[in-house]
């Protein structure tokens, strides 16, 4: 689904993918990686307002938990079933069988706000993205 | 960002080219995970795990009073140990506490190897110094000298025996001096993941290669460079301490639950008093294993309680990969929890449903 040169990023590293009205959201592959084996996605309900940046989600690993802040401000329209039963997918594949939810942006310009693909690589070579995932 | 350099163990240049995740353990700069840490974990309980351990502690002891030192400072019983025997131990500090668990091998009349955490070998070593005072009693802190790697999982015997064909034959809790790659080396059945196998004590300079050779001959049955990561999971699910966090100064054996590894009837020993009156008057806190019900992972340090009250704080927790649950065991307050007592666990300001179980979590079969 998600191209990760299509996706813009946070710096809490979810990505966001606007995609015909709707936003899909996820973490980076650098973020699983960091997480390691993820074994539980706590993630919103459908018809949840979430705003950019705001916590709405956990992520367990064997080794950690990690808060999942959204890139998009919106109501959740759809979240993936897929990852309480498999959340290793999380690992295998973050940007396409591991995505988290999907949102009905409230303003499709505000991802401009985020780093791009090749703005993120960069931010991952600096020491600032290694502290909070 | 801490600026400390941090210690590198004689199997560092393997681990990067392995392309390991390198963490900060104590000072020493460690694998966490490889592949991952389910994978690692499941290649230990069905297969075969290799772990660098090197950054555990060799304490030397020998002398006339070897036997009579290492009685006083354990309290498990070192008479008993015949040479080629090995013995898991507590050292008591005679004030309700733990200066360290140990494994204790008798290597020949007289002569005793001490294996010691990493994190405490130093103190260790000044302790038993201190002890040693009017004993006849050499100790050599060898533990810059030596690398250590544990052979782990149900291949793990057989996986060693192909080279060295002594180990074969070896039971549980047996140490061997041997040779290895020529140079003196040791190695014990002992290890801390609830399976079978062994732990080389080897010269620095061979461990990189001794690590190299057991992981190429290994690959055809399994056998995964294995990291910290599932050597926690694997120890907890095994009910094993991990010391300076499910034992230490102020907690001791008996409230541990290790009741087994003080012998009374060997004599005096430090602390033996206060073991002995929590041996008959029973502890007011010991170690309870803990389940979870509910989907979630809790961490060191999450609250346990029963109803609104609160029993004590989990001292290691984690995702069990073999229950396939959250896990956790901690000191609970006041009379003993029966397995089954339905408990919750406080994460992240949510509570948990949880009951108390027996400890281990996991038997070998």
């Amino acid at each position: 689904m998600a191209k990760p040169e299509a996706c813009r990023y946070a710096k809490s590293h979810e990505w966001v993918c606007l995609e015909g009205g709707t936003a899909a959201v996820g973490v980076s592959d650098y973020a699983q990686g960091e997480m390691t084996d993820v074994v539980y996605v706590d993630l919103p309900k459908v018809g949840r307002k979430v705003k950019l940046g705001e916590s709405c989600g956990t992520v367990e690993s064997v080794k950690a938990a990690f808060e999942f802040y959204s890139p998009v401000s919106g109501e959740v329209v759809a979240v993936n079933e897929a990852l309480a039963k498999d959340p290793a997918l999380v690992n295998r594949s973050p940007f396409v069988d591991g995505w988290f939810f999907k949102v009905k942006p409230d303003n499709p310009k505000e991802s401009e706000s985020l780093m791009d693909h090749a703005a993120y690589q960069e931010f991952l070579k600096t020491p600032a993205a290694h502290g909070s995932h | 960002m801490s600026t400390t350099t941090l210690r590198r163990t004689p199997i560092y240049e393997s681990h990067k080219r392995l392309g390991a995740k390198l963490v900060d353990f104590h000072g020493w700069e460690l694998p966490v995970q490889y592949e991952g840490i389910l994978k690692e974990h499941q290649a230990v309980r069905q297969r075969c795990g290799l772990f660098d351990v090197s950054h555990m502690g060799q304490v030397f002891v020998e002398g006339k009073d070897s036997l009579a030192f290492l009685q006083k400072v354990n309290t498990n019983d070192i008479g008993r140990l015949v040479p080629g025997k090995a013995v898991y131990s507590h050292l008591p500090n005679g004030r309700g506490g733990v200066v360290d668990d140990v494994i204790v091998s008798c290597l020949g009349p007289g002569r005793y190897l001490v294996v010691v955490n990493a994190a405490t070998a130093d103190k260790d070593f000044a302790w038993f110094q201190s002890q040693a005072k009017g004993m006849d009693v050499r100790l050599a802190n060898e533990s810059d000298r030596y690398g250590m790697i544990a052979v782990q999982g149900p291949k793990a015997l057989g996986l060693v025996a192909a080279d060295y064909p002594a180990v074969g034959g070896m039971k549980r809790f047996c140490a061997l001096e041997l040779e290895v790659f020529g140079r003196k080396s040791f190695i014990t059945t002992t290890g801390y993941t609830g399976e079978d196998g062994c732990e080389f004590i080897v010269p620095s300079d061979i461990a990189g290669r001794v690590w190299d050779d057991l992981l190429a001959k290994g690959r055809s049955c399994g056998t995964a460079p294995c990291g910290l990561g599932c050597r926690d999971t694997l120890r907890l699910e095994a009910g094993y301490l991990l010391y300076g966090q499910d034992i230490d100064d102020e907690h001791d054996s008996i409230e541990a639950g290790y009741g087994w590894v003080v012998k009374f009837e060997k004599g005096d020993f430090i602390g033996r008093s206060g073991y002995l009156e929590h041996r008959d008057k029973g502890v007011t806190r010991r170690m309870t294993g803990v389940r979870l019900l509910d989907k979630g992972v809790p961490r060191p340090g999450s609250a346990v309680f029963t109803g609104e009250k609160k029993l004590g704080t989990l001292t290691s927790a984690t995702f069990s990969p073999t229950l396939g649950v959250g896990i956790g065991m901690g000191y609970m307050e006041g009379a003993a929890v029966p397995p089954g007592t339905k408990l919750s666990v406080e994460l992240y300001g949510r509570r948990l449903q949880a009951e108390a179980v027996a400890l281990p979590f996991y038997k070998k079969k």
